[in-house]
């Protein structure tokens, strides 16, 4: 039997959060760390988690799984327990709501900042802006970000100062559009991040790298932001 | 009024998806007031998983594409029972949809011209079928809802929709006149039930793929439009068509896009025969998809399945080479090595026909007005109410649809609901208000929940309809088993009904959720059930074992199922096409 421990707190009745403990019989089976909490859920019906889509693209289910942030629907409890023992926790450093519910306020306040849409005021044409293949490889790696909180909320940066540095999955955004060929508001966007907080709190310990589900390096593209406000400022 | 608070909006679009953005964005950027009641945080929804691509005659891959040729494919993968008017729509508009898409930022993958990137899919032809494969889908890596969800947001963000983000909507609210005048929806991170008022209510509740064991859909597709309108009383049309998808990964049930087999990945058996050969001569692996799903099954019952149970094939994608691979399909390579344990790039992916779209549900016109009929056989309009994207049926899909297509239908129809709504606002709607019974009407079920004080868990309950609809429902259907299976469901309603909710808790309460989205897989599923086992003919990826062939004299038509009297009845396709003639049904062959 594997020993599950789960972060407990339901405002309503609970007067401060606990662990709970579980039994759990994987019968052999590396399942996924969701399909745990999905089985569990069937036997305490209160226990409360996001999901979705259960296979890693909607970003639903980050937690802290013992000890790591990472997306329950693809951990394998090959990968997550240790000594026979799996504890999971909500993400760190933001206010919990219910379980391993956390609010994300600040998390999507921060991505909303960062004007995460296409600015391009040029008439469009009657079909496609066109953009090379080389031009278009440049989004690799910064596209595929699902929201899910997993870096942010590693990152002791974040846990400081949630409200004034946009924190790695929002600069990872900043810098997709920054990097888009058919973006023209690059000086704005810049000056926009242009501040001791925004971009530059970040102090490259790679946390959100080590963490990220989709295998994306925010890190990296902070560093091209912060070459471009450096050149900027020249 | 009753004693909720009231929220009022010009539009109030349920669903966070591809659809509802669309709708939403086109009422935003009007500047009318807008909402989107989504359960999930947008980008949550299942479009995200969405992998291949969005099928469009944008003519990139080939110059001389023509939309009048991807409607002749869509009309054909319907088996016809497709309406050709909306199919020429989608098709005709579909170009200036998804240039609109990559206006606003959409990452596609792209050609060494510098053009939106195309491959090939399942059923995809030129000049009229005669031509051979055509590349129309439109991809970003394999990657593409992702991309197109997350793009539709960004483009709300821009334009300032209001998102009610984890509110469920419970029922509809009707007024006197039977018109519908908004929804009851509870704030899930509070618990509070609101009654959200709005001029024009659109459905973008996606599908129900959850009614089956099987799925490749994420948990949160439970069908909550359709269960909505059907205990509203409104009807479903051709709900028994579902399809089950060639490549769900065994075991599962994750997506694996027909754009492996569009790349030149191919299904062998246990023998190593690229078996297709033998059922689908010319398109092989590039049949429909009920085509292909079906060749499996036979081939799996007829001892020639891989595995020590027999019981999949495989998915072979070796031979494309590890750089293509990781070009085209990193998502695909992902996924095998996460769920199958299988990397693609050395060995084959092990795969299943999985349940994977609705294609019925809620009858509408082009402008996603929602239909009923009258006892004359008359469709007409329900007041106030819309519907697009998978939970509608408009209906572009028909018995089966092609891959590709369900990225198109949702942008296109989100798109013209959104227009038509727009305009009817200008126009000025006034609709009667809700009384406090008509509000009250629509919380009989949660209070029921709420108030409930025994029964079964719905986690229980759940696992049941899942089994039976799997069982009984699958990829073939004979008569007497559907009819016991309708038996079973006619039990299973008693207890449903009488679900149990064990934790009162008002904050972040998911198992209220789940209880009340029970309530709409069971309704989703008993409508299919009985629209199933009523339509004795096989069409599309409705393949019975006792009526193996299509028969137009009786069934050239859509089901209508009406949750009153709990039956189906018939409507007539729409054979009538603005720019040319239309298309008479033909022996559909790959």
């Amino acid at each position: 039997m594997l020993n599950v421990s789960i972060y407990r707190y339901n405002p309503e009745v609970d007067a401060e959060p606990f662990m709970q403990d579980f039994e759990f019989d994987a019968q052999g089976k590396d399942l996924m760390v969701l399909d745990v909490l999905e089985k569990l859920k069937v036997e305490d019906p209160s226990l409360v988690f996001r999901r979705s889509c259960r296979e890693g693209v909607c970003g639903s289910d980050g937690v802290n799984i013992s000890g790591k942030n990472g997306l329950a629907c693809i951990t394998p409890l090959s990968e997550a327990v240790k000594g026979n023992k799996l504890v999971i926790r909500p993400l760190p450093g933001l206010p919990v709501i219910r379980d391993l519910v956390i609010d994300m306020a600040q998390f999507y306040a921060q991505y909303e900042k960062i004007q995460p849409y296409m600015i391009n005021n040029s008439p469009a044409p009657a079909i496609e802006r066109l953009q090379s293949p080389e031009e278009r490889a440049k989004l690799d790696g910064l596209y595929e970000c699902i929201l899910c909180a997993c870096c942010s909320t590693a990152c002791p940066s974040f846990w400081w100062n949630p409200e004034k540095f946009i924190g790695p999955s929002g600069l990872l955004q900043a810098y997709r559009f920054l990097a888009d060929s058919r973006d023209t508001a690059t000086e704005e966007r810049l000056s926009k991040l242009d501040d001791p907080f925004s971009v530059f709190r970040c102090h490259g310990i790679m946390n959100c790298v080590q963490v990220c589900p989709k295998g994306l390096n925010p890190t990296k593209a902070i560093g091209h932001i912060r070459n471009m406000l450096i050149r900027s400022a020249t | 009024m009753a004693n909720i608070r009231t929220m009022s909006f010009d539009a109030v679009i349920v669903g966070g998806g591809g659809s509802g953005m669309r709708a939403a964005l086109q009422l935003a950027q009007s500047g009318y007031k807008t909402a989107v009641i989504t359960k999930v945080f947008p980008t949550r929804s299942h479009t995200v998983s969405a992998q291949g691509g969005i099928t469009c005659a944008i003519a990139s891959d080939d110059p001389n594409d023509q939309w009048q040729w991807h409607m002749y494919d869509t009309i054909k993968g319907s088996d016809y029972i497709g309406d050709q008017e909306a199919i020429e729509y989608m098709c005709q508009t579909g170009p200036e949809a998804i240039f609109e898409l990559e206006h606003m930022g959409l990452p596609f993958s792209r050609t060494k011209e510098g053009r939106i990137y195309q491959r090939p899919f399942g059923g995809q032809s030129k000049d009229f079928g005669v031509g051979g494969q055509a590349a129309r889908t439109c991809a970003a890596a394999d990657r593409t809802g992702h991309a197109l969800l997350h793009t539709l947001y960004q483009g709300n963000l821009k334009n300032k929709t209001v998102f009610l983000n984890e509110w469920f909507a419970v029922d509809i609210v009707k007024n006197a006149d039977g018109a519908v005048v908004g929804v009851v929806a509870i704030n899930i991170e509070s618990g509070e039930s609101v009654y959200v008022k709005s001029k024009a209510t659109v459905f973008a509740t996606g599908g129900a793929g959850r009614i089956y064991a099987s799925t490749t859909n994420a948990h949160i597709c439970t069908g909550d439009g359709v269960g909505m309108a059907l205990r509203a009383g409104f009807p479903v049309q051709d709900i028994e068509m579902w399809q089950f998808h060639p490549t769900g990964i065994h075991g599962a049930g994750t997506l694996v896009t027909e754009g492996c087999r569009g790349e030149g990945g191919y299904l062998i058996n246990k023998d190593g025969e690229r078996f297709m050969e033998r059922y689908a001569p010319n398109a092989k692996d590039l049949a429909g998809r009920d085509v292909v799903a079906r060749s499996m099954v036979l081939e799996i019952l007829e001892g020639r399945g891989c595995g020590p149970d027999g019981d999949h094939v495989y998915l072979k994608l070796d031979h494309l080479g590890e750089e293509a691979l990781n070009a085209k399909l990193p998502g695909i390579l992902e996924l095998s090595r996460t769920f199958a344990h299988a990397d693609p790039v050395k060995e084959p992916i092990p795969v299943v026909p999985t349940c994977h779209y609705m294609m019925g549900g809620i009858p509408t016109n082009v402008d996603g007005q929602a239909l009923t009929v009258d006892r004359e056989g008359n469709d007409q309009v329900i007041e106030g109410f819309y519907a697009c994207g998978e939970a509608a049926c408009v209906s572009v899909h028909g018995a089966n649809r092609l891959g590709g297509n369900s990225l198109l239908d949702l942008v296109v129809f989100g798109r013209a609901s959104g227009i038509f709504i727009e305009k009817q606002l200008r126009e000025g709607i006034s609709l009667k208000d809700a009384t406090d019974e008509d509000i009250q009407r629509a919380m009989v079920n949660l209070n029921r929940v709420n108030q409930s004080v025994d029964g079964e868990n719905a986690s229980v309950l759940r696992a049941e309809l899942q089994s039976i609809m799997q069982n009984y429902f699958g990829v073939f259907r004979r008569g007497d088993y559907m009819k016991l299976g309708v038996e079973k469901l006619d039990k299973l309603r008693v207890r449903v009904e009488n679900v149990y909710l064990d934790d009162k808790s008002n904050g972040f309460n998911t198992a209220r959720i789940e209880a009340l989205e029970l309530l709409n897989l069971f309704e989703t599923a008993y409508a299919t059930a009985i629209a199933a086992e009523g339509r004795t003919e096989s069409r599309g990826a409705h393949a019975r074992e006792d009526f193996q062939d299509r028969d137009d004299e009786n069934w050239l038509c859509h089901s209508i199922y009406f949750p009153g009297s709990k039956e189906i009845g018939k409507r007539p396709v729409n054979f009538t096409l603005k720019t040319r003639e239309p298309f008479e049904p033909k022996i559909r062959t790959y």
